[in-house]
């Protein structure tokens, strides 16, 4: 057998080798997909659910005698006689009008948690708004349903946190017709809270806000100084070199050690308050600095000499041609890698653990010294909430935060793609 | 509160100081022209009436406690001021609780310490306000005269601004030293505590030390190989699924695919790398654990519901787009007469692959998967969601295990004091995550160095 006969005797198996080797390489990029998908598909269907709420028909009475307000004399409703009514008492007694067969205290007990534990707040809340509907008709309202009613009559399942008697209640109002499913506008009004049904993300959704404005004035013009004094000012040597080692290691330090700086130093050292968008924005710019910095001075170092050398011909001074030359061309790239920084600052969560942002908080944050958690941090605690609802809103907020992050990210696209067609 | 009132006046004085002197420059008609723009002797007359003042708060700030501190210590009486220096520290705390509380003690002396203590703290803010008004106008006053003396203002500006941007670019060096010496000074507290050997080598860990002397079974044992190795185990399936499809990936794109699906695919891969690893934990721990205990179940083996496989195989899948940018642009760098001299002499592509340019860019390939390591290494939320607490000490992927990572976040969430080693047990394990990380990424960074400039 010849050489040629040996070649050609391996051949087929050889191109078998390479038609396998090339279908490992088509499945290994569609595995990345394919789990892209199923991860986004899963998010989505899981958090559909929150999108909708379960609500109950009431009629609550108006007259002054179910109110209580039959000793006050007077036409007008002060905040005195607001705070006298009994709430809870209204939304109890409209329910047992609504099945008068309920005699027991136990299954008057279990009636009373088919609504909400939030609902004596809305009644207040619809009252103290508009006043002028005290002694009149009775009011019809429609109350948020309790969190394992609303999963219950939104999927069918039976689970063991509904009771039969539950059941038989619902199907009564079904046939009525005064239980029905309705947007959960809640969901982006309302703060944290311990009742599924009533929780939002407006808190959190604030806390990122004040965190990223933190993070952004301080990290952009902190990485644009840096970036320009290494690109243009720098001399070569020692320190120059240390500088550019250290913001590479940064780069890829563990994000977690960062949170472990800003409590020691920012918390322990500094007094600074714990759970507060400041530290938070402080511990989430040293962390983008790195990306920030890179990526402006690849920017600043794309931009054309021959720019440079014209304004220098004409007599500016150095400081001048970057500020007034250098500068504003780069202004696009320096951007981008700006947003990208800020999109991966919203994503993160493990330093923000660390300084105390995982506190259970219920008000919105009014600015940066106010007690805060952020969208993932809320992500990660409702996540380890027991109660099946909170799974929902978790997929929900997860959700949000992607759609924020998209469009962050498409942003940047669109900001790289138009300047560098106007170059 | 005075604090900002002040800050306010210096910042309305600077800009009464800028355009008083902007006014004053581009008037200025004398026999020879000024050397530089108006707004060049602003700024610089703004710097200098508003720069000094704002430095001598600083000190002032610093200084400030110690000084009222001393104040009443002077005021002490004699027989409290000869005792220890914890009956004074406790008159200190309750002097300061008082003023913060505003009520009054009933205790006379802490009383009359209180109003010594107000009347210094009183003193010690006018003289504050006094100086830095005095340093104020003295700036606007030196800021317009100097004009005749002909200062290159644009230089000192210049100056002013160069050594600013310096300061910005040191934040990272300041950023460096500060996580060393915080992770440090508290890690070695704990080794106070807790000698290095038993941290490092021993094999049990329960971080609950006991409140009382004489509980039973909470001593307290930090023994971390138990974490070293739960760490270990995750990252390394992590990377057993991350190397493979990331080098796949990276080869098919940049040897096979068409320019055009080049450029769908890898923008969509790097979705994978921007998608928040809280939102990876959420589906590591509610979808992939669930599903692989019911698989496991079902063929009958008992897994753990937090299963080291379920975090380290989604943890992988995060890795993905990691190795395969990096490879890619290693393999990229390998030139183009290599492959070309293969194919030549007839081999077939994928051979060309594996027997030239694999070999020629392992360097570089090396250098990524380590980076991709440490990032599995310090990956802190899949683990945190989808694996345990418990420190079990296994190398079996369907059991439970814990991290370095978690243990942190455990350690130092939730309200406890600031000196029990419990949480400087947290700065150690981050010491140790810290080192470990560099060590990786300073490895990484040279092989990977080395490997450009081999084909530069």
């Amino acid at each position: 057998m010849n050489n040629t006969e040996t070649v050609k005797a391996g051949l087929r198996k050889r191109y078998s080798r390479e038609k396998r080797f090339q279908f490992y390489g088509k499945a290994a990029v569609m595995s990345g997909f394919i789990f892209l998908i199923f991860l986004l598909f899963d998010i989505t269907s899981k958090a559909i659910p929150a999108f909708n709420i379960t609500e109950i028909l009431l009629d609550i009475p108006m007259d002054r005698v179910s109110l209580n307000l039959s000793n006050n004399k007077s036409l007008s409703i002060d905040d005195a006689a607001l705070a006298s009514i009994d709430y809870g008492g209204l939304v109890k007694r409209a329910l047992r009008t609504q099945f008068p067969e309920v005699t027991s205290r136990k299954q008057k007990k279990l009636l009373y948690k088919l609504i909400s534990s939030g609902a004596k707040f809305e009644l207040r809340q619809q009252l103290s708004d508009n006043p002028e509907l005290i002694g009149g008709e009775p009011l019809s309202i429609w109350f948020k349903a309790d969190d394992d009613i609303d999963t219950f009559y939104k999927f069918e399942r039976i689970t063991s946190r509904v009771n039969p008697e539950q059941i038989a209640f619902i199907e009564t109002l079904k046939t009525q017709s005064r239980i029905r499913t309705a947007l959960n506008f809640d969901f982006f009004t309302n703060s944290d809270s311990r009742e599924p049904e009533q929780a939002g993300i407006k808190g959190a959704l604030l806390g990122s806000f004040w965190t990223l404005l933190v993070t952004l004035l301080v990290s952009l013009p902190v990485g644009i100084a840096a970036a320009i004094y290494l690109e243009e000012f720098a001399p070569q040597n020692r320190l120059t070199d240390f500088i550019e080692i250290n913001i590479n290691n940064l780069a890829a330090v563990p994000s977690i050690v960062f949170g472990l700086l800003g409590l020691a130093v920012f918390i322990n050292f500094f007094g600074m308050p714990r759970s507060a968008p400041l530290v938070g924005g402080l511990v989430l710019s040293l962390m983008t600095l790195p990306t920030i910095i890179i990526s402006s001075r690849a920017a600043i170092k794309s931009v054309p000499p021959s720019l440079k050398e014209a304004a220098l011909g004409l007599g500016a001074s150095h400081m001048q041609t970057v500020f007034h030359h250098v500068l504003p061309q780069a202004m696009p790239g320096v951007l981008t890698g700006a947003i990208i920084g800020m999109a991966q600052a919203l994503g993160e969560t493990a330093p923000l653990l660390m300084i105390g942002m995982v506190a259970f908080i219920v008000d919105v944050p009014g600015g940066v010294m106010d007690s805060a958690t952020v969208l993932p941090v809320q992500i990660f605690l409702w996540a380890d909430s027991p109660e099946s609802a909170f799974t929902a809103l978790t997929a929900a907020t997860i959700l949000v935060l992607l759609v924020f992050l998209t469009v962050m990210n498409a942003l940047a696209i669109m900001l790289r793609n138009y300047f560098e067609r106007q170059r | 509160m005075t604090t900002t009132y002040l800050f306010l006046m210096i910042a309305g004085l600077g800009l009464f100081a800028f355009f008083l002197s902007f006014q004053r420059t581009a008037q200025y008609n004398g026999p020879k022209r000024l050397q530089s723009l108006p707004h060049h002797y602003a700024s610089l007359t703004a710097v200098w009436t508003a720069f000094p003042a704002v430095l001598l708060m600083l000190v002032w700030a610093v200084i400030e406690p110690g000084y009222l501190q001393q104040q009443i210590i002077t005021n002490l009486p004699a027989e409290i001021a000869g005792q220890s220096s914890d009956v004074i520290g406790l008159y200190l705390n309750k002097v300061h609780l008082s003023i913060e509380n505003k009520m009054v003690d009933s205790d006379p002396v802490i009383q009359s310490l209180v109003v010594a203590y107000e009347k210094a703290a009183l003193n010690s803010r006018y003289l504050n306000t006094a100086m830095v008004l005095v340093l104020c106008l003295g700036g606007i006053v030196a800021g317009l005269s100097r004009i005749l003396f002909k200062v290159h203002a644009r230089v000192g500006i210049e100056q002013l601004l160069k050594a600013f941007l310096m300061l910005c670019s040191g934040v990272a060096i300041v950023t460096t030293i500060g996580i060393v010496l915080s992770v440090m000074f508290e890690a070695i507290r704990f080794f106070n505590a807790v000698s290095v050997f038993d941290f490092i080598f021993g094999t049990a860990w329960s971080p609950q030390t006991s409140i009382r002397i004489d509980q039973v079974g909470s001593s307290g044992s930090f023994g971390a190989v138990p974490l070293f190795l739960g760490t270990m185990l995750i990252s390394l399936i992590a990377m057993f699924i991350a190397v493979p499809v990331g080098l796949m990936t990276a080869i098919y794109l940049s040897e096979y695919a068409t320019p055009k699906f080049r450029l769908m695919a890898k923008p969509a891969l790097e979705v994978l790398a921007g998608i928040p690893t809280v939102v990876y934990g959420f589906f590591a721990a509610l979808t992939v654990a669930p599903f692989i205990r019911d698989v496991g179940e079902s063929i009958g083996l008992s897994v753990a519901s937090e299963s080291a496989l379920a975090a380290g195989i989604v943890m992988g899948v995060m890795i993905i787009p990691f190795v395969s940018s990096l490879s890619d642009d290693v393999i990229k760098a390998v030139p183009q007469s290599m492959r070309d001299g293969s194919l030549a002499l007839g081999a077939t592509q994928s051979e060309t692959i594996k027997k030239v340019i694999i070999p020629a860019a392992l360097p570089g390939i090396v250098g990524s998967v380590l980076l991709a390591a440490s990032r599995a290494i310090g990956e802190t939320m899949i683990v945190v969601m989808a694996a345990g607490l418990a420190a079990n000490l296994t190398i079996n992927p369907l059991e439970a295990v814990t991290t370095v990572t978690v243990q942190i976040v455990t350690l130092l969430t939730g309200d406890q004091e600031f000196d029990s080693p419990k949480t400087l047990a947290a700065f150690a394990l981050g010491l140790m995550l810290f080192v470990t990380t560099l060590l990786l990424n300073v490895i990484a960074l040279h092989v990977v160095r080395r490997y450009r400039e081999q084909y530069e």
